[in-house]
């Protein structure tokens, strides 16, 4: 099965890598894509740009990890995922998401999947620029305890490593 | 061994890497974070809530009881925000 994870600087193009996906195949029912994107404001404040800082060689090997966890899970024809690292600003895509299957059922839950695993998993973290009082503050963003309970749906709490 | 170091503990810490060589009772994880914290003031403020660092063994997640020897890699990194 095609699965592709790319890290990268520059900006990608959503359409053209689900049209990767389903090219000269009959099998594909469904292609689900979702991008991520860099909003123009956090907890109310102008945000001014982001930047994602990553650990190279471990955020590829994690990706592909959770590629491969997808893959065991549902009957997938394709895969990608493409994350961004550098400096951002608001309105620019982050990460990009896409899953073909023959059914939509498959496609959404593995998405969901992915997404939730690279919220919580993936060596990536953001600082943040906003305008402070006559200066530009950097903020590191904070990870989000609603993001871990999403991640955890995916697994039975009988199977969960205790809390730390 | 070669740790590695990201964001705001990266920061605290003043530098992104080293190569250290902790004695012989330094068994795990939060082995390794109590004999850094030691080392030096931007140690202890990096790592003075040990329950909020997380860490890897050679690229891949691990537990604060996880057995050091035999890392090649090892970092520390604040919970993500990625995606």
């Amino acid at each position: 099965m095609a699965a592709t994870v790319r890290l990268q600087r520059e900006p990608f193009d959503a359409a053209s890598e689900a049209e990767k996906l389903r090219r000269g195949r009959s099998d594909v029912g469904a292609v689900v894509t979702f991008t991520g994107i860099c909003r123009g404001d956090e907890a109310g404040a102008p945000l001014l740009a982001m930047t994602l800082e990553h650990y190279p060689d471990m955020a590829e090997a994690e990706i592909a990890r959770h590629v491969a966890a997808a893959e065991r899970r549902w009957p997938l024809l394709g895969i990608a995922v493409i994350h961004r690292y550098g400096r951002l600003q608001p309105g620019e895509d982050i990460v990009l998401v896409v899953t073909a299957a023959a059914h939509r059922q498959d496609a959404f839950a593995a998405a969901e999947f992915l997404m939730d695993y690279l919220k919580t998993r993936a060596p990536f973290w953001k600082q943040i620029e906003v305008a402070g009082d006559g200066r530009t503050d950097k903020i590191w963003v904070k990870a989000k305890r609603s993001d871990d309970a999403l991640a955890d749906r995916w697994t039975p709490s009988s199977r969960r490593p205790a809390a730390e | 061994m070669k740790l590695r170091y990201f964001a705001w503990v990266r920061e605290r810490i003043g530098k992104p890497e080293e190569e250290v060589d902790p004695p012989a009772g330094v068994a795990t994880i939060a082995d390794l974070v109590t004999w850094l914290s030691q080392r030096g003031e931007e140690y202890a403020r990096a790592f003075e809530n040990p329950r909020v660092i997380r860490a890897a063994i050679d690229r891949a997640h691990v537990r604060s009881d996880a057995a050091i020897s035999g890392a090649r890699e090892i970092a520390f990194f604040p919970p993500m925000t990625g995606g």
